[in-house]
């Protein structure tokens, strides 16, 4: 049986029929198109289908729709600036040529948007620790890190506090 | 898609408790992460679920007004590392949950299903252990509390009725006053990782900080259930401060664990992380009080 669910995805509020069993992974890709929430392990070892949910980063693969009534959902696609221009982390992502095969990144860059919304300063060890629940199967990690230490480095001159 | 027959979100907590009472295969889902990944794998294949996900009643970290910390059991493990009142009187709590799975797990698992799950290696176990932790059920007779180190039965055997949710995890204010503590987990990587074994100890130091006043050691998947060593914790009562003493910790609690083999670990290696864990971290939670072992 059908369920209407509400939410804001990417800030527009959207109403979609879901199923009772739906991961938010299936909802976002199959029923709104959003692909940039890549499908990899489905059992949240990977951190391919992470989204931003209220703000912070989960796995869409272990979260069932019918939880996200009423929430904020942000994926890759609605970081793009109206102009169409790519974020600063995205930038930063493609000046550190952080992204090889590309399937990890969307989930790197909504971790890195959770992370840098912090306005915190991070050595490279603990972002090692915040990038954890990532796999890069293309082992490009250091590049990655490259790229986060830069936009952490960025956002924190420009608004940072302890 | 989840092989689930139904998955019916409870309104507040009567509501969840009259969900599972009318129907008596339900289980209850809280973060998901457990029970989602038990669907996939088919252990749970067509379910019927109860979700008490996000209930507010479920939610919040709080001091009660004798000092009580209140944790609701749907609170996520980064709310509860990252919560100032855990940070202020019980950081070793934050930092054990902390080492579960990944940061996203941790934004979505939650302390009261680590604890209902009841498997040994839940990394906040071990820790609520050593505070004596009191789990507040809430069932169709109305709420009753349970010292978590009578929660545990057998290997994913709690005294949770199939009824019954939790509401709280509870640590009275004589648990965590005066204390310093460590958690260690043993795991092959450092993140996405299960405890092959997970220690923690806490202590409390005499006020010139030269004698143990008290000491706390819990483990976990050091047997079927998370365990205190109690008796290695009443023979260093009062103990003055010495590298003699944290090798008879080490040895003491060697008699009163009983680790199995798994595919994870051998029984024997496990022993040796039971001895040196222990040591670690009785060494460091002593340190974080001021003490030292010089003398």
């Amino acid at each position: 049986m059908l369920e209407i669910l509400h939410m804001n995805v990417n800030g527009k509020d959207v109403e979609i029929p879901v199923e009772p069993g739906e991961s938010l992974v299936d909802t976002l890709r199959n029923r709104l198109h959003l692909t940039s929430v890549k499908k990899g392990c489905e059992v949240g070892e990977c951190g391919a289908c992470t989204v931003l949910i209220d703000g912070e980063a989960v796995d869409s693969c272990l979260y069932l729709s019918t939880w996200a009534e009423g929430k904020r959902i942000l994926t890759v696609e609605g970081l793009k600036a109206p102009n169409g221009e790519l974020s600063r982390i995205q930038q930063a992502f493609v000046d550190e040529a952080a992204v090889q095969c590309g399937f990890c990144t969307p989930g790197l860059i909504l971790s890195a948007v959770e992370i840098v919304g912090t306005g915190k300063k991070y050595s490279r060890e603990e972002l090692r620790k915040l990038i954890s629940g990532h796999l890069c199967r293309c082992t490009g990690y250091e590049n990655i890190l490259n790229a986060m230490e830069r936009i952490v480095e960025e956002t924190y001159k420009v608004a940072g506090h302890e | 898609m989840y092989d689930i027959s139904k998955c019916y979100q409870a309104k507040d907590a009567a509501d969840a408790v009259r969900a599972l009472m009318e129907d008596e295969t339900a289980i209850v889902i809280s973060g998901g992460t457990d029970v989602l990944i038990q669907v996939r794998e088919g252990k749970l294949a067509g379910a019927s679920l109860i979700s008490v996900h996000g209930l507010p009643e479920l939610t919040g970290i709080r001091m009660d007004e004798d000092g009580t910390l209140v944790i609701g059991a749907a609170e996520t493990f980064s709310h509860i590392t990252n919560h100032p009142l855990i940070q202020t009187y019980a950081p070793v709590l934050g930092e054990a949950v902390d080492t579960v799975g990944g940061p996203q797990i941790r934004n979505m698992g939650t302390i009261g299903g680590n604890v209902c799950n009841g498997v040994t290696s839940a990394d906040s176990a071990s820790t609520l252990m050593t505070f004596d932790a009191v789990l507040e059920l809430f069932g169709p007779e109305g709420v009753r509390l349970v010292p978590v180190r009578d929660f545990y039965l057998s290997a994913k055997k709690t005294v949770r009725r199939q009824n019954e949710i939790l509401l709280s995890v509870q640590i009275p204010k004589s648990e965590y006053e005066g204390y310093t503590g460590k958690y260690i987990k043993y795991g092959k990587r450092n993140a996405m990782e299960i405890a092959t074994l997970g220690c923690a100890v806490r202590v409390k130091l005499s006020p010139d900080h030269t004698a143990l006043e008290d000491l706390r050691i819990g483990f976990g998947v050091a047997g079927p259930v998370p365990m205190r060593c109690t008796e290695t914790e009443a023979a260093a009562k009062g103990r003055k401060l010495d590298e003699s003493l944290i090798n008879e910790i080490g040895k003491g609690v060697l008699a009163e664990v009983h680790p199995r083999s798994s595919w994870r670990a051998t029984k024997e290696f496990r022993l040796q992380l039971v001895e040196e864990l222990v040591k670690r971290a009785f060494r460091e939670a002593v340190e974080k009080g001021g003490g030292s072992f010089d003398a």
